[in-house]
Formats: C-alpha cells, structure tokens, sequence
C-alpha cells in the first residue's frame, strides 16, 4: 500500500471515530450548559445502548430493533435525571456529581451481572458494516458514513436550538437559570428534553461505534464517553459546534497517534490535550468567559 | 492543657482496646478467616479514604486522582522491595535497571514522597482551576499515569504492564492498622491545626479566604501535596496486601469507589469516613456475599440470585444513600467530639 492511501486511510479512521465521540459529546455539552453537571453517566448510557441492541438484535429483525434500541436509550437517560438528578436540583453541584458517579457504578454494576461478566458479541448491522472502495482506499461504509450522519444530526440540532420555542427555552435556561424560571419556562421540561437529545445522540453514537467494534463490555463506556468529555471542554462546554470540531480533532489526533506505533499513548494524548486546554485556555475554542461575582 | 488530656485519654483507650482485640483475634481464628481480609482492606481503604476527604471534604478541592496516586504508590513500593535474587524471574522480559533494594519502612516513606512530588508538580497547573474541571483534571492525569506506567520503554523500571511481585509483604492484621492509624492521626492533627483552619476557610469561601490574607494556591498545593502523600503510602499497602501489582488495575471506577465511601462516611468527618470504609469493604466482600451463590429451597430457586447481584444491591444502597442521606453516616462530626465544641459551633452561627 502507497503512502498516500496509508495517510487517507487513517485519516478516515479519525473523522469516522472523531465522529463516534462528538455525537457522545453533545450529551455532556447540552447537559453541562444546562445543569452545570458532569454527567459521569453519560458514557454508561452509551454502553447500554449497546447492550441493547444486542438482546433486542436477538429477537427482533433489525428494522425495528434499531428504533427500539434508539427508544430505549432516551427512556434510559430520562429516568437517569428523573430519579438521579431531579431530586438534587437545589442540593451544592458535588452532590449531583457524586449522584452521576453512583449511577455510573450502578449501570456498570447492573451490566456485569445481567450479563454475567462475559463480553456479548455485537451484531452486524447490514449493509452499513459491508466493505466498500473510496478514492482507491478499502473502507467499510460505516466509516464513511459516521461523519455525514454526525453532521447531519449536528445541523439539525443547531436548527432545532436556534428556530424552535423549545431551543429557545434552552438557550434561555442555559444562560441564567433562575430568571429562565422566573419568566415562565418548564424547567423541568428542558432538562428533560436535553437529556432526550443526548441520549438518543448517544444511542445513535453506539451503533455507529459498536458495528466497528465485535463486542460490548459492561466498562466500555468509561473510556469513549471522558474522551468525548475531553472533547466537550476542549471546543468549549456549552457549545456544540465546540463540542463536534473537539471531537474530530481528538479521534483524528489520536488515530495518527496509534498509527505511529504509540498506541499506550493515545489515551493520554487526550488527557494531556485536556490539561493544556485547561490551563491555556479554560473556556475552551467557544467558550464563554464567565466572570465571577462576589 | 487539663482539658486536651482529658479528651485524648478515650480514644487513646479505644485504640489500645482495639489493637489488643486483633491480637487475640489473630491468636483464636485461623488466619484463612475472611475477618482478616475484610480488616486488613478496610484499614488501608479508611486510609485513602481520610486522605481524599482532607482533599473533598476540609479543602472542598473535588479531586479525582486518587488512584493514580495509590497507583504511584504502590509501585514505588515494590520496585524498591523486590528482593535481588527474584529480579531476573519478575522482570523477565527486561534488563532490570534499579539493582538494590531498600528496608520496608523506608520504601514506604519512598512510596508516600513519590506520590507528594508527583502531585507538586501535577498541582502547578491542575489546582488553579474550578470545582468540575479540577475534577476532570485530576481524573486525567490518573489515567495519563496509568498509560505512562505501562509504556515498554520504561519496562526495565516498571515492568511494562506485566505485574511486580515477590516482594516483602505483611501477615500480620496488625500492621496496616499500625501504619494507617499513624497517618489517619496525623491527618487528624493537621486538620485540627491552623492550617486545618485555613483549609476550611478556602473549602466554606474562596473568596472571603483570600479577602482575609490567606495565600490560596500554597495552601491548596500544601492539601494537594499532603493528600497525595497518604494516597501514596496506602497504595503501598495496598500493594502489600494484593501481594501482585499491575497498572492496569487503578482504574478510575477505584477513585469512583473511594469517593462513594467518603461520601457515605459523611464529606468532612475523618471518623465518618474510617468507619464508612470497613463497612463498605465488609459489605462487598463479605456480608452480601450470599446475594452471588444460587440459592434452593428444595426445587425453588429464589431469583435474580447469581453471580454480580450483590453489586448491583450494594450500588442501588449507595444511590439510596446519596439520594437521601446525603450527609452520610457522620455528617460532618467526628467521634469523640467534645461538647465544648459543639456549643462553640452553635455560638458562631
């Protein structure tokens, strides 16, 4: 193989994971805009939705399970803020984060023993895993196609935030919470439309990722959803065109990275990205500067 | 003067009576006993924990490094405790690089130095940011740890990721309690010191701390650094205790559990968060061990027995915690705590 296809190759790896993350990485910049919360359970949704997937696959020709799976995911991150989070809404930040983590571990917990442990083989999804040829390079469609859809559903996002009543409300919860309230707003309703918005980004994020992938983990999730965190904070939390580019900039970075023979250090490539991030520039690419009140 | 011996004289009691206790415990049972496990994990876990909680809970830095720092810890315990003659077996794949071994309590101290002097210089650029990105933060350099340690280059120091072992470890129950009742006191006397004050002021007013003199950055580097050292020595143990270690194990879901424990102790009681520990890891490793094993009353199987249950009980119980009792078992209080104090309490509010 020349070069330059070796180059394309990769750098088609990258977009189409970088993909994967930013679609993952909405969930945490819309629910941090709104909440002002990590949500550490972010990832475990995504892992569960592959879960998902797997035992309804089972039963269920793929036309159906596929919007099932999508179902599922949302009613999953609805309940998560409905039992976790709601009650802790006037509680201090940590508390809500500490509730993230507990229901991370809980997700995790609940994996392992309905599975009892063992890594579940994910099904092929037809047509989108088949191998197809692009510009001389052997890719599988899926590949090509993670980064048209990211893109498509992020358009249509920014759409929906910019031109509906809805999207309104959110912009207007996410800058001041309380007059939000005060002027009429559901609340409510918002937080619980941005997290119907993650999560079903974050279904639609682990079929992409899981057809690349042969099995599904209980701990999967831990690893892609802080990348995708890391994605958030580096194109600036709370905003989401901020959240795609870090997205495609990390999956892109960290596929030259493995294909550089460093594979232990893509991980902490990200890390290390975050980390300069924050120190450099801790709003983030577009973010905004928040000033503090005494 | 009176009054502070008389307040000490209890609890020094308690830990004489509590140290006579394992020794006769370890003269009766047989050692195989899962007592032992259980006291022996939840005297190095009650250490990590009050070292997260002089963090979280006194200087309201919401650090998620521990593990890594355990992580350090405990590797700088064993490559220094790896007696000579088992270096060409534990490092088979490498020319090992670090050619003497050092006494036990003097690599223990190495582990504690090791962790601080990382968390130093990782504390540089970390701690001047706010509440969830020091989180994120923190959580990262863990895993950069993590990754950094397992790197093949450094194989002939680490091991890569394959484990360290052989080295010296301890059978008596006596001495994690020994080592980590040393440091949870000294914990303890930090706290109840002025900087103890200082911590607090920064943890209830950031602000209003720095209106009032206070250098913040040196005093949260100083808690950052302190922190560290403690997380440092209990990886040690823990590495002691495991009598394996591998990199691969400090995975952020261990700073998950630390933390839930400092959580059910009560964020800001170091008593709360000693006790909170044994009960966590007597619960995990022992009293709910009956919720893995299928279980038949004649040809009856009770449902949803089998293996993983008990984790998902024990984490539904922590989420009814965090949910409800959001103050933990302790509060904010301490065992022990004089009346005079409280009434002190109350006066200032």
């Amino acid at each position: 193989m020349d070069s330059v296809s070796y180059i394309l190759q990769q750098l088609l790896t990258g977009i189409s994971v970088g993909g994967q993350y930013a679609l993952i990485a909405i969930g945490y910049t819309m629910v941090y805009g709104i909440l002002r919360l990590i949500n550490f359970a972010h990832g475990d949704i995504f892992m569960m939705a592959g879960f998902f997937m797997v035992y309804l696959s089972a039963t269920m020709p793929v036309y159906i399970s596929i919007p099932a799976v999508l179902l599922l995911t949302v009613a999953l991150g609805v309940l998560v803020e409905r039992v976790a989070y709601k009650p802790l809404r006037s509680a201090p930040r940590m508390s809500i984060m500490i509730s993230a983590i507990g229901v991370s571990y809980l997700l995790q917990n609940f994996a392992t023993y309905y599975t009892g442990g063992l890594p579940q083989k994910y099904p092929t999804i037809p047509w989108i895993g088949d191998n197809v040829n692009f510009a001389g390079v052997a890719t599988s469609r899926v590949t090509l196609l993670t980064p048209v859809l990211t893109l498509a559903l992020v358009i249509g996002l920014v759409a929906l935030i910019r031109y509906t009543k809805i999207g309104m409300a959110m912009r207007a919860v996410s800058k001041d919470f309380e007059t939000a309230q005060l002027m009429g707003i559901n609340i409510n309703g918002v937080i619980s439309m941005t997290f119907v918005i993650g999560s079903f980004l974050a279904g639609v994020g682990s079929l992409l990722f899981f057809s690349k992938y042969p099995t599904v983990t209980p701990t999967i999730g831990a690893m892609p959803g802080l990348k995708a965190f890391v994605a958030a904070v580096f194109g600036g939390i709370g905003s989401i065109p901020g959240a795609v580019i870090g997205a495609f900039i990390i999956g892109i970075c960290e596929n030259i990275i493995k294909s550089m023979g460093y594979p232990t250090f893509s991980d902490a490539f990200t890390f290390v990205l975050l980390i300069l991030v924050l120190v450099v520039r801790p709003t983030g690419l577009f973010g905004e500067k928040a000033t503090e009140k005494v | 003067m009176k009054n502070v011996k008389k307040e000490a004289v209890l609890p020094a009691a308690l830990v004489l009576v509590l140290f006579a206790g394992l020794f006769i415990l370890e003269r009766t049972l047989p050692s195989s006993s899962i007592l032992f496990v259980v006291l022996k994990k939840g005297a190095i876990y009650a250490l990590v924990a009050a070292s997260m909680n002089l963090l979280n809970g006194f200087t309201g830095l919401f650090s998620l490094g521990q593990a890594g720092f355990m992580l350090i810890g405990a590797y700088t315990y064993a490559i220094f405790t790896i007696p000579l003659e088992m270096k060409p077996i534990v490092y088979q794949y490498y020319d090992y690089a670090i050619g003497f071994t050092l006494p036990v309590p003097v690599a223990i101290l190495l582990a504690g130095l090791a962790a601080a002097a990382f968390a130093a210089l990782i504390g540089l650029p970390v701690l001047k940011l706010k509440s969830d990105y020091l989180a994120i933060a923190t959580l990262g350099f863990a895993e950069i740890i993590r990754a950094v340690i397992q790197y093949e280059k450094l194989g002939p120091i680490t091991n890569g990721s394959n484990m360290l072992k052989s080295y010296p470890k301890f059978s008596s129950v006596l001495f994690p309690f020994a080592v980590a009742g040393v440091c949870i006191a000294v914990i303890l006397l930090l706290i109840n010191s002025s900087y103890g004050r200082v911590f607090k002021a920064i943890r209830d007013d950031e602000i209003a701390a720095e209106a009032m003199g206070v250098n913040l950055f040196r005093h949260k580097e100083l808690a950052f650094t302190i922190s560290s050292f403690f997380a440092g020595i209990s990886g040690a143990l823990l590495a002691m205790f495991q009598s394996t270690v591998q990199a691969s194990a400090f995975k952020s879901s261990m700073t998950y559990e630390i933390l839930l424990i400092v959580v059910i102790g009560g964020i800001g009681s170091i008593s709360g968060s000693v006790i909170a520990s044994f009960l966590f890891v007597a619960c995990s490793e022992w009293w709910l061990r009956f919720l893995d094993t299928e279980l038949y009353f004649g040809s009856f199987q009770i449902p949803f027995l089998r293996s993983g249950f008990r984790m998902v009980v024990f984490s539904v119980v922590i989420m009814i915690m965090v949910l409800f009792y959001r103050r933990g078992i302790m509060g904010d209080r301490e065992l022990f705590q004089h009346r005079r104090d409280k009434k002190k309490g109350e006066a200032r509010q």
